[in-house]
């Protein structure tokens, strides 16, 4: 029999699905706005991605307070320690049905691969869309601020896309290494219900 | 902790309603009770006159006139000063100084793609000019008497200014056009006289409506249809709605009428530059502009991103969606196949399917379009005209006016245009364009003889400039401004008609519009690339797995 451990808080399931959600959401709708596809309408496409946008900053604004109060910010600090054993795990370990290198605990809930991605995720990537995402919106005050000079659309679509990409990746990668925990679905479980099989 | 869970998503709905609000971009169905609120009608049914003078009452117009000038005599008694201000007006003199560009423009000096010039035809283009008896230079500019005051005032619609009669009304019943069948009646001139109020669109149409040689041929967006158009074709004008005149935008003081095409007003929402004029306000600006009105942020809060726009885009891109909507409008005219006889040697016309005057001996080929989509370019404001004595590339198609602008200028605007197209002689020797003599009972007039030679040189005499005597055909091409004719909201541009691959603008130079297809095609393909790799490498990853699991690996 396996241990069980409740790993992930209402809060922050709560937060992570809803997060999840709407970035799904933006990525589809953001490439609309793009051009790449034609699926809810231009102007629609453009309402729903920025109202979806807010959404995620008043998410996060409650994400980094709880992050900051329960000192959950702890859990994305880089470590180096396995990080060699969980590559070796997954490149090699993970056919030969070898034990999985990571044992998670609620003080550790992330390997050291997911803390490098998740850190990557939230201070870069994130700022990323973040930044390009409000230069954008606020397009029309560029030149009451006087930095239309210094700022083109064009580099700051650059930068959101580029962005975008990335999260994109990120999103392919995540969906799939859910599925390589402890067995395929610990990490799905243990993220719609708090208990982690490890 | 299910409470909590409730807050929790209550306020982050909460939040999203209220970003919704500010910053959706989606278009607002619109309901009956909020167009009364933002267009109160004003009643439709017009009195007779709300002015304090009846001039039916007065003394001075119960005579017999015989004439214009008699007529013009008598306003003058009361209206002392009303000759004097309209001989200061380009409605008058015909010549337009740009204080920008310096360059002598009006109807007496530029050589245009239609009619071409005036000079030499003055009998008949002086249908159009406010005055009376202009048929050669010895005009009096100074004659007051010789002011057409009615033509814009007066309310019975029976007066017209019949081409050929040097800028008069017939006064003997005629036959017109000649050898129509049509007549034309003679005015009573008394009534006509007797009728006069503030100039109504019919006034001002019965020029405006009809330039370049007919009803709605030069323009696109101006023509008889706006005396009484439907809502869906001047949003502004409709009568049971504000039933607005030309001059409710041209605000006209001491007869100087506000706006110009030869120096257009674009008003551009930078914050160096002017606010667009307020009514009541005296600094020179031009209150025929939407802003001055509509102000430089006219849409709603839920709308908040079309006002992100308006530095960029001319209220008249999204809102004149499309012009000749009425009627169809000129859109090429080719002088050089000109005069084809038939064997006897008259003159011939043909129509077009759609029923309008595709050629004329007189005139050349003609095509029409209607429901035309502008084309679109930056604009600041500022035109430069091919004048008389311009050199020209008689290997390019020669722009009789150019309208300036770029995207870097911080000044021009994205503003719709009528571009017509045209065939015009042209002094192959000096390479600049001529003046044909077209109109005319002598021996050198082009539409009684059909000679160019004999037309041209005629028409460079009467214009004192020198003709080489050797005549080709140019391509020209002159831009309009489309400005009037302003849809009701629900038919403006919506979004994707500009952002989209093929949208209205593809062809705007300088700008990154989301969804034209401006992507960095670069980025797009790495960006693809890895997102496709990253993909596959899973599912092989994924699928090693499961063959691996199956074969009972390491167990």
């Amino acid at each position: 029999m396996s241990e069980k451990i409740y790993v992930f808080k209402r809060f922050e399931r709560l937060w992570h699905w809803s997060q999840a959600s709407l970035i799904i959401f933006m990525l589809i709708t953001g490439f609309e706005v793009h051009g790449s596809y034609h699926l809810f309408g231009f102007a629609k496409a453009v309402g729903m991605h920025t109202v979806a946008a807010w959404s995620l900053v008043g998410l996060w604004i409650f994400a980094i307070f709880w992050h900051a109060t329960t000192g959950e910010w702890k859990q994305y600090i880089p470590t180096t320690d396995k990080v060699v054993a969980m590559m070796k795990f997954y490149s090699v370990g993970i056919f030969q049905n070898a034990p999985h290198p990571f044992k998670a605990t609620a003080l550790k809930k992330h390997n050291p691969l997911q803390r490098l991605a998740y850190l990557g995720v939230l201070l870069f990537i994130a700022p990323l869309l973040w930044f390009s995402g409000w230069f954008y919106i606020f397009f029309a005050q560029w030149n009451a601020w006087g930095i239309d000079k210094y700022v083109s659309l064009e580099w700051v679509a650059f930068f959101h896309t580029a962005g975008a990409f990335m999260m994109l990746i990120f999103l392919i990668a995540h969906l799939y290494l859910t599925t390589a925990g402890h067995t395929p679905t610990s990490h799905i479980k243990a993220m719609i219900t708090g208990w982690e099989e490890v | 902790m299910s409470k909590l869970k409730i807050a929790l998503l209550a306020l982050v709905t909460g939040g999203a309603v209220a970003a919704f609000n500010a910053f959706a971009t989606a278009p607002v169905p619109t309901t009956p009770a909020a167009m009364a609120a933002t267009a109160t009608p004003v009643p439709a049914v017009k009195k007779a006159s709300n002015s304090t003078a009846d001039h039916s009452k007065f003394k001075e117009l119960q005579k017999n006139f015989k004439s214009g000038p008699e007529v013009t005599k008598a306003c003058l008694t009361c209206h002392t000063e009303a000759a004097k201000q309209i001989q200061k007006t380009k409605h008058w003199t015909f010549e337009f100084i740009n204080p920008e560009t310096q360059q002598k423009l009006g109807k007496k000096h530029i050589i245009n793609n239609f009619c071409t010039a005036v000079e030499s035809n003055q009998k008949f283009c002086s249908a159009c000019h406010v005055g009376y008896g202009w048929e050669n230079e010895k005009f009096d500019f100074t004659a007051e008497d010789k002011v057409d005051c009615v033509v814009c005032h007066e309310s019975t619609g029976t007066y017209r200014k019949i081409p050929g009669l040097s800028g008069h009304p017939t006064y003997k019943d005629m036959e017109f056009p000649a050898h129509s069948g049509k007549i034309v009646k003679a005015p009573d001139l008394a009534k006509v006289a007797q009728s006069v109020g503030k100039t109504s669109r019919a006034n001002c149409g019965a020029c405006h409506f009809y330039g370049g040689g007919g009803d709605a041929v030069k323009h696109g967006d101006l023509d008889s249809s706006l005396k009484d158009p439907a809502r869906y074709l001047d949003v502004h004008m409709e009568k049971k709605g504000l039933n607005f005149s030309c001059g409710s935008c041209h605000m006209t003081s001491a007869h100087q009428v506000a706006g110009s095409r030869y120096a257009p007003t674009v008003v551009h929402g930078s914050k160096e530059l002017l606010p667009p004029h307020m009514r009541g306000k005296v600094d020179g600006s031009n209150p025929a502009s939407c802003q001055s009105c509509h102000g430089n942020k006219p849409h709603s809060v839920t709308m908040s991103k079309l006002n992100e726009h308006t530095d960029k885009i001319a209220c008249q891109t999204c809102h004149i969606p499309e012009f000749a909507r009425a009627q169809a409008t000129k859109m090429s005219w080719d002088w050089s196949t000109a005069g084809q006889l038939t064997p006897e040697g008259k003159p011939i016309s043909k129509k077009d399917s759609g029923g309008h005057n595709a050629y004329d001996s007189k005139k050349g080929d003609f095509t029409w379009e209607d429901h035309v989509i502008p084309d679109y370019i930056w604009f600041n404001g500022k035109v430069n005209y091919t004048l008389r004595e311009t050199k020209l590339d008689p290997t390019q198609v020669i722009k009789i006016n150019s309208f300036e602008g770029s995207p870097e200028d911080g000044k021009s605007l994205i503003w719709p245009v009528k571009i017509f197209h045209g065939k015009q002689p042209y002094d192959t020797v000096s390479n600049t364009l001529l003046v044909p003599h077209t109109f005319g009972d002598d021996d050198s007039s082009y539409w009684s003889n059909f000679d160019w030679e004999k037309s041209l040189e005629a028409g460079m005499k009467a214009a004192n400039v020198p003709y080489s005597g050797k005549y080709g055909f140019v391509k020209t091409e002159m831009s309009w401004p489309i400005t009037h004719m302003v849809a009701p909201k629900a038919d403006a541009l919506t979004c994707a008609q500009c952002h989209s691959k093929e949208g209205r603008l593809k062809n705007v130079k300088g700008i990154y519009m989301p969804g034209r297809g401006d992507n960095n095609k670069l980025l797009d393909t790495v960006g693809w690339a890895f997102a496709l790799m990253t993909l596959i490498g899973v599912l092989l990853h994924g699928a090693i797995r499961i063959y691996a699991h199956k074969k009972g690996l390491g167990k």
